[in-house]
């Protein structure tokens, strides 16, 4: 990219804008369907212009939701702290778990080191629907259906094996003399873990972190079928919205604004922690 | 038990399962003395750097014991072993400034600040790399870099320093400059180190002892000149030196006071003849005599600077002739091979003349043809 032609820049520049377009204008319209009823939603044909309201802020806030056919209740500010709740304790605990046997898979060569890793990602191939119906059951005769527990622990489904592959490749870039060098220095095994190998895997490991927190946010099925009302995540409570009287789109809207807000913010924030941690991290050989 | 700094016995190294996998080091002995300067020499992959993993405690040994000052360590973890490196692949902590990557064993040792800063100073001082102590490990060269890895071995107080390459990004004016401190640097204050290196002149210059190793083998363990005057094999004789040792293989016979050295010259269909260098009886001594007779087939081998021109003697054909600047490399074709002559005036040669080639019987070494071990040099018995 020496130098560039007026055209081709011209191009670029469109390129571009089709491809923004493209994958920001569900959003913008889901922000905008936020602020309106569900007489200027449905209307024909569609338009942008209308009179902004609160209400589906509101009613979601409140927990009243004002239908056709009456007065519901919903509780979708307990979904949305269920939603966080779950998640972070979910990648927590994964974190607590995965790092360390993320770190053993790379550096330490054990009988069947490589069976049990692709075991545990085996778990993200199997269809979550084929598994659920024997959990069910056995969560149900241990006690643990619709318990947070329970569902913490089904989540380790989803959150293990990424955070595991995902730091597994961050250790294993970590070139092992430096590692070597600092228990040279006269440091033990867990010192090194601890002082050279986490803060320089800690991108890779912010990483896993955030990607896990989103497929965790955006379990719906293992919810739906473990969880009662009092416990369901918002992806699971959002069915609330279809009511007897029809589908209210317009709190559909502002539910899905509040609870892309969380996962919208953590990738914002740690997307500037990511570049800045891989840019200052480069090790040459 | 003697007092050596560092002893390996019986030491092997297989990668994969005992004896069924790959073996990197086969049986290895090896004293190192407290105050010594030891260098492993040899080609890549002979085992080397395996066997400096294996004194640091990278390496599990697959055999064999290791002594340091003493104490048996082949189990121990590299922290309880005492052992400072210097990385081939430096492998600087990215996160701190150089003069911390420097100081780092210090600084946990609980050194008082003053005491590590002038240490610090000294040795970045010794190395050159004062004006960069503040920067970060990606922000300075290749070379930088390593000097900054070989500081933060060179300033701990270790039983042992383990130099891995250390000077291999270096440029040749500043690697020269370095291998006189360094060597000053680690005998003013007696420490004990080795140094793998697949460079002989830095071998040579920084080491008391050498040893040779190939193909997981310790070949010789001997000092410079030892190694250079009585190589203990062929591959030590053809492996140390520059250029290399001439070798031709050969029979020798004795008939009529004579005794006579037939280079059989290339067996591989080349016409041309061999040569018989005509010796004296008298010209060696009787055991070397009796020896070189004893055997059929040997293999004679002449140091480049010892081939001579002469107004008689052997003929030789010139295929090259090179003036370095300080020396001619004069290349011959010879017996069927070829031989190379090194001389300190500008030799005046044109290709395809014929020279007249003298080997005193004292320049020849000669080696066993079937096991390459060496049988005598010159008049000494090997």
């Amino acid at each position: 990219m020496l130098t560039t032609s007026p055209i081709e820049r011209i191009l670029r520049g469109l390129a571009i804008t089709l491809v923004c377009l493209f994958f920001m204008f569900p959003i913008v319209w889901i922000f905008l369907m936020s602020f309106q009823t569900n007489e200027t939603i449905l209307r024909i044909p569609p338009s942008v212009v209308f009179a902004p309201t609160l209400d589906n802020y509101q009613a979601l806030i409140t927990g009243k939701l004002e239908t056709a056919a009456g007065m519901l209740e919903i509780n979708f500010m307990r979904n949305l702290g269920n939603s966080l709740f779950l998640s972070a304790t979910s990648v927590a605990i994964g974190l607590l778990l995965g790092v360390p046997a993320a770190y053993a898979f790379a550096r330490l060569k054990f009988k069947g080191s490589e069976d049990i890793a692709f075991t545990l990602l085996s778990f993200r191939f199997a269809p979550p629907l084929l598994v659920l119906l024997p959990l069910t059951i056995y969560f149900q005769q241990l006690g643990l259906a619709n318990t947070y527990g329970g569902l913490i622990w089904v989540y380790q489904l989803i959150v293990l094996p990424l955070i595991l592959w995902i730091v597994r490749g961050y250790f294993e870039d970590i070139p092992a003399d430096i590692e070597y060098a600092y228990r040279i220095a006269g440091h033990d095994f867990w010192s090194t873990f601890r002082r050279i190998a986490l803060p320089l895997a800690g991108p890779g490991i912010a990483a896993a972190g955030l990607l896990s927190f989103i497929f965790a946010w955006n379990n719906f099925v293992f919810a739906l079928v473990l969880a009662s009302a009092d416990k369901q995540p918002v992806t699971v409570g959002a069915l609330a919205f279809v009511t007897a009287s029809g589908i209210q789109y317009g709190q559909v809207a502002a539910g899905i604004v509040l609870s892309i807000a969380p996962t919208f913010a953590l990738a914002l924030y740690a997307q500037r922690y990511l570049v800045e941690g891989l840019s200052l991290g480069a090790v040459k050989g | 038990m003697s007092d050596a700094m560092l002893r390996l016995v019986n030491v092997d190294k297989y990668y994969g399962p005992l004896d069924h996998g790959v073996a990197a080091v086969k049986n290895i002995n090896l004293e190192v003395e407290k105050g010594e300067i030891i260098a492993l020499l040899g080609s890549s992959g002979c085992g080397k750097t395996s066997t400096l993993r294996m004194v640091a405690g990278f390496e599990a040994v697959s055999r064999g014991k290791v002594f340091l000052s003493g104490r048996e360590v082949q189990n121990l973890p590299p922290v309880k072993r005492n052992v400072a490196m210097a990385f081939e692949g430096y492998s600087l902590y990215p996160t701190v400034t150089v003069r911390d990557n420097i100081a780092f064993a210090l600084k946990a040792a609980r050194l008082p600040e003053s005491e590590v800063t002038k240490r610090v100073a000294e040795v970045s001082e010794m190395l050159e790399i004062t004006s960069i102590l503040d920067r970060f490990p990606s922000s300075i060269s290749g070379g930088q870099q390593q000097r900054a890895s070989l500081a933060r071995a060179l300033i701990r107080d270790a039983d042992l320093h383990l130099l891995d390459e250390p000077m291999g990004q270096l440029e040749p004016q500043l690697r020269t400059l370095l291998r006189g401190r360094i060597k000053y640097y680690i005998k003013e204050r007696g420490l004990t180190a080795i140094l793998v290196t697949h460079d002989q002149t830095e071998a040579n210059a920084l080491a008391d002892r050498i040893a040779v190793m190939e193909g997981g083998v310790l070949q010789q363990y001997a000092s410079p000149e030892e190694i250079k005057e009585r190589p203990a094999n062929l591959f030590t004789g053809t492996f140390v030196g520059e250029p290399p040792m001439n070798v031709f293989p050969a029979s020798v016979t004795a008939a009529g006071g004579k005794l006579h050295i037939d280079l059989r010259g290339d067996t591989r269909g080349d016409l041309r003849a061999g040569l018989d260098l005509i010796y004296a009886e008298s010209d060696f001594a009787q055991p070397v005599r009796e020896r070189m007779l004893g055997k059929r087939d040997v293999v004679i081998g002449v140091r480049p600077y010892a081939v001579h021109r002469a107004a008689q003697g052997a003929a030789a054909q010139v295929v090259a002739n090179q003036w370095l600047g300080d020396q001619s490399h004069i290349a011959a074709s010879f017996a069927g091979k070829s031989i190379v002559l090194v001389e300190h005036d500008r030799a005046v040669l044109s290709e395809g003349e014929t020279i007249a080639v003298e080997i005193r019987p004292n320049d020849l070494h000669v080696f066993d043809a079937e096991t390459g071990m060496a049988m005598s040099h010159g008049q000494e018995l090997a």
